[in-house]
């Protein structure tokens, strides 16, 4: 549980951070919170050269709420997220999915921007930022790009981000006031990731529903969603279970997590109608 | 003076002695982060090793190169078998009778196992070398399941074996077959079972688990080439022993090594062993001339520092119709992975299993237990258990149950009819022990009617109605044991380790001025020794608790003893403690009555002083008899004021408990809540109430991850598959249920004071209790036996398997 030897760099500005990726090339990997990268290095899965600690890049700090639109800095914690006032008031599903993660210590330091960035599927955010629609920006050599929640995951950490670029903003469109929202998360323990999470919002013409740790992506659908918008929550759960793609862990095998995964579903769906205006 | 106008009853308050709920002495220094563990200890120039491990389970080793390793700035030495076969310590012997290697021989047996041990001047440098260390391997045919291990055509896995058909403990019948222990009549209890009126018979499989104390296994080994003395910090549970091997395998002269455990984070079986690391520590420090420090990871103490149960119980027990038990057979099959390295009394090779009559009037039984090689990590210690003491509990209480269901009783009855009667103790069991003393009746009813039973039966059928009326999905457990431990090991005329008696010691010292020192043969990992025995000396003596210091675990300074484990240290230790107490007191006695002029028989103890009988107003306090025993020239009696007692145990104890258990269960998702847990324990005379309860709720915390979700799993081709916290459960804050403590006593009769002992009871009994609670929502159903750990999947495949998600 010891990593290889790597050279440490805490540049103060993007451009710094990303002219040292561009130095480094695939040597060079960007920490954010550290919770994810950080015991792949340890157990030498993740063997580089330079680790670039995004720690002290100011820009990348902040949570922005204006014009029906929220912005989250890469580097907000989980827990200043939950913190936030107005945030939770105009997202109340980020703040409750966010209390779901991990625990009080974790969340003192793991990111948002680590989070959807790292594409792994057992991450919350990103199937969270998939259901809320969120964009999220890059900014590169060739400068900045918004790549939508939606188009950014292909595979288990692989993503639409190029290796040269950062991650420094999640945009989120704020819920039509009386928007019904939860998120439902089973888990084996404080601190595992989901067995099954699902993350669903709902309003009178429209919904949206994503899952999480049930394929090597998050999971959103279309089609689930379009079935709730309109009152019909067996289509929902129908499509959603057709999207999906557990494998065999040690949270159980695959029929398990069909199942838990439609009753975790029901749940949220049947939470967030309660909540609906 | 003051304590003139105090009563007796307020001077023996003022003594802290026993029953008191004194707070831990040691809890100052851990609290504050002031404690002193082996990873706390920096020598000058130490230097680091760690180890090379096999990636598979079994394969042959065709070839090491350390050269890269070597080049690697910082790395020193790389050990191999092949470095330490001259010195003859590429194999070391078992606890159990058996050998196991040092650093792979040739070929690995389990994933994890040792391969080579990088020797550095820090612990970077040490990972880097690891790394660096090139191994060619050649994967052969992985057993991971002790039935197919014992096919004819099973590959063959101790090949050091071949040709030995005799093993530590009597014949080997096929090439992974270990030992064979038979205890009871085999004859009589089938004759019993072929006449019975019920005969239940089921497979009850206790899963291999892990002790996982929060500090994993470590040490320092420090040579001085100049003294010629090797001084050895460790995470040792008996460091006398250790002494003892380590001078039996290393061949340095016994006084030329001290060893030494500092405060230790946890042991629970898992710190009782010798492993590889100990060994290759010692070498590197002989050849370096420096320390080294080998301290584990979270990954290396589960994959390969001792695992614990891993039995495969096959049980029958028959019965009246009435439910009347009148016999029961069992035969384990226990998988005792690529080395049998259990830590058992010599003659014991599966440990106490034969308790597994419980706390029941059974008048014939028969135990069978095969120990079997497997491609897993060694061991099969007790967590938290007197040797196999939890396997026992496990399967009778199980059996308990699926005989309740044969019979459609309910089993508190069930338990009620069979339990042994308060007038048959001492009781001689069916698989040879005494049973010392025990009020069962009493402590069931007791129990019984603090949960409300029946009441708690009502709610659980209506909820079973509206279940089946489909308003709700969740269904109600209620789970019940009664356990009957036995700890204490032991007699010396039958229990041993390597030939080491299992006796234990105190040495006790007066100081001039009235305060205390005292010495022990055991080592405290959490269970706050310094704390309670200082209460035992404290009512045996007057002197005040907070006036005597303890010590441990120091084989230069404390008197020998086995160590601690099996709830061996107040049983064994404490008894010894009371004895030197008692040599102390009657000398104390001999000065009281020099000093009032009086004869020996005509003053009596009373609290913290010796009376003239008839003559309350004169006498002599145990401060001022110290104090005399160091100034004054008494005729026939030596100055000083010291007293050392070896206490060979004329038997064992057996405390006992009543666990009732509610448990909410979740039919879709698998998920379970604890509603309420209740545990009445029975330890015999209590030393300190408050430290009581703290054992039972870590007991019972540990046997909750046990029955709910831990577990050490290997796929088929033996690799570990929960080497990490994120797959092993060790519950947290939150998943903890809350516990009602509750207690009867009953005195043990042939203990110095009384007592039984308690750290293990909440583990013991727990686990069957959490998991009767899992079983009995489901008996409705037609639920039977569904194998630990419950979690959430399983527990769904249960609903499942039933038919409860259609």
């Amino acid at each position: 549980m010891i990593p290889a030897g790597f050279e440490y760099h805490r540049p103060a500005d993007l451009a710094s951070a990303v002219g040292l990726l561009q130095e480094h090339g695939e040597e060079a990997r960007v920490v954010a919170g550290g919770h994810s990268l950080i015991p792949m290095m340890k157990l030498r899965m993740a063997e580089l050269g330079h680790l670039v600690d995004l720690q002290a890049i100011g820009e990348l700090k902040g949570i922005e709420i204006a014009d029906g639109t929220a912005i989250l800095g890469a580097m907000t914690t989980q827990h200043e997220l939950i913190e936030h006032a107005d945030l939770a008031t105009a997202i109340p599903l980020l703040r409750e999915a966010a209390l779901q993660i991990a625990d009080p210590q974790v969340r003192y330091l793991g990111t948002v921007g680590g989070n959807v960035a790292n594409g792994d599927p057992g991450n919350d955010m990103p199937g969270l930022m998939q259901c809320l629609g969120a964009r999220f920006e890059l900014y590169g050599p060739a400068g900045t790009r918004q790549v939508a929640a939606r188009d950014f995951y292909e595979s288990a950490y692989f993503t639409a981000r190029a290796d040269d670029e950062i991650l420094t903003k999640v945009t989120i469109p704020v819920p039509a006031a009386g928007t019904g929202y939860a998120y439902a998360k089973q888990k084996r323990k404080i601190g595992d990731y989901a067995t099954a999470a699902a993350a669903v919002l709902v309003g009178t013409a429209s919904a949206s529903v994503a899952m999480t740790n049930l394929s090597d992506t998050p999971v959103w659908s279309e089609e689930a969603g379009m079935a709730l918008a309109n009152g019909d929550i067996e289509g929902c759960v129908a499509a959603m279970l057709a999207a999906i793609d557990p494998q065999e862990d040690m949270r159980g095998p695959i029929a398990f997590k069909k199942h838990v995964a439609a009753v975790i579903l029901r749940r949220a769906i049947d939470s967030a109608l309660s909540r609906r205006a | 003076m003051k304590d003139e106008v105090q009563s007796p009853e307020e001077r023996s308050a003022g003594l802290k002695g026993l029953g008191c709920s004194r707070k831990r002495v040691e809890d100052v220094r851990f609290t504050q982060g002031r404690g002193n563990y082996v990873d706390d200890i920096k020598l000058d120039g130490m230097l680091t090793g760690d180890f090379v491990r096999s990636p598979y389970a079994h394969a042959r080793i065709l070839s090491i190169n350390t050269e890269a390793a070597l080049a690697v700035p910082g790395v020193l030495a790389v050990l191999t078998a092949k470095d330490l076969e001259p010195l003859g310590l590429h194999w070391m012997p078992t606890l159990a009778g058996d050998k196991q290697m040092v650093l792979a021989d040739g070929k690995v047996l389990f994933q994890g196992q040792e391969v080579a041990y990088v020797v550095a001047t820090d612990r970077y440098a040490a990972a880097d070398g690891v790394a660096a260390v090139e191994v060619d391997y050649e994967d052969l045919p992985v057993v991971t399941d002790p039935f197919k291990a014992m096919d004819p055509d099973a590959p063959v896995l101790r090949e050091d074996l071949a040709g030995q058909t005799e093993g530590a403990h009597g014949p080997r019948r096929h090439h992974n077959h270990i030992f064979t222990w038979e205890q009871g009549d085999k004859a009589a209890t089938e004759a019993v079972l072929a006449e019975a009126d019920v005969v239940a018979e089921e497979m009850v499989y206790y899963h291999r688990t892990h002790p996982m104390p929060l500090e994993t296994c470590g040490c320092v080994a420090s040579m001085d080439k100049v003294t010629g003395k090797l001084t050895l910090w460790g995470t040792f549970q008996a460091p006398h022993a250790v002494r003892t091997v380590a001078s039996l395998i290393s061949g340095i002269a016994e006084h030329n090594i001290r060893v030494i455990s500092p405060d230790i984070g946890g042991g629970f079986g898992n710190k009782v062993g010798v492993y590889p690391g100990y060994v290759c520590s010692i070498v590197a420090s002989i050849v370096t001339g420096k320390p080294v420090k080998w301290v584990e990871s979270r990954m290396d103490n589960l994959m390969s520092t001792a695992f614990a149960r891993d039995y495969w119980m096959q049980g029958k027990i028959a019965a009246t119709k009435e439910g009347k038990i009148t016999g029961l057979w069992c035969h384990t099959t226990a998988d005792h992975g690529g080395f049998d390295a259990c830590a058992d009394p010599t003659k014991f090779p599966a440990g106490f299993m034969n308790i597994c009559t419980g706390s029941y009037d059974i008048p014939v039984a028969y135990l069978a237990v095969d120990g079997v090689y497997t491609n897993k990590a060694p061991g099969g210690v007790a967590y938290r258990c007197s040797f196999r003491v939890t396997e026992a509990a496990y399967f009778i209480e199980r059996m308990i149950e699926v005989l309740a269901i044969r019979l459609n009783m309910d089993a508190a009855e069930l338990r009620r009819i069979n339990f042994i009667r308060k007038d048959q103790f001492p009781y001689q069991s069916a698989l040879g022990w005494e049973y010392d003393s025990g009020d069962y009746h009493t402590a069931w009813e007791k129990a019984l009617n603090a949960v409300g039973y029946d009441v708690l039966r009502r709610e659980q059928a209506e909820r079973l109605e509206a279940f089946k009326r489909g308003e709700t999905r969740k269904l109600i457990g209620i789970g019940l044991t009664h356990f009957t431990e036995i700890v204490g090991a032991g007699p010396v005329k039958n229990c041993d380790i390597l030939g080491l008696g299992m006796f234990d010691s105190c040495e006790i010292r007066i100081h001039p001025t009235g305060s205390a020192i005292a010495r022990l043969g055991t080592i405290s990992q959490g269970q706050g020794h310094a704390t309670t025995f200082a209460q035992i000396i404290a009512s045996e003596i007057g002197i005040p608790a907070d006036d005597i210091t303890l010590e441990e675990g120091d084989t230069d300074t404390a008197p020998y003893g086995l160590g601690t484990y099996g709830s061996r240290s107040t049983p064994v230790a404490g008894a010894a403690t009371a004895m030197a107490a008692r040599k102390i007191r009657a000398k104390a006695q001999m000065i009281a009555a020099y000093l009032l002029e009086v004869h020996d028989d005509d003053v009596e103890f009373e609290v913290d002083r010796f009376v003239v009988k008839g003559a309350p107003e004169r006498f002599k306090t145990m401060k001022e008899i110290a104090f005399a025993s160091y100034n004054q020239a008494i005729p026939g009696v030596e100055p000083g004021l010291e007293a050392v007692s070896y206490y060979d145990p004329p038997n064992m104890t057996y405390p006992f408990g009543a666990y009732i258990c509610v448990m909410e269960i979740d039919v879709d998702t698998g998920e379970h809540e604890v509603r309420s847990f209740y545990a009445l324990d029975d330890c015999g005379t209590r030393i300190n109430p408050m430290i009581i309860e703290g054992q039972v709720h870590g007991g019972a915390t540990e046997g909750y991850a046990i029955a709910m979700g831990q577990e050490i799993a290997y796929d088929e081709m033996g690799n570990h598959k929960t080497a990490t916290l994120m797959d092993f459960f060790v519950p947290t804050a939150w998943e903890t249920p809350h516990y009602t403590t509750d207690f009867t006593v009953t005195p043990s009769p042939h203990h110095p004071i009384g007592a039984k002992g308690v750290g293990e009871s909440p583990n013991v009994g727990s686990v069957p209790c959490f998991s009767n609670a899992v079983h009995d929502a489901f008996r409705p159903f037609g639920l039977v036996q569904s194998h630990m750990p419950h979690d959430h999947w399983r527990i769904w495949k249960i609903a499942e398997d039933l038919g409860l998600h259609v």
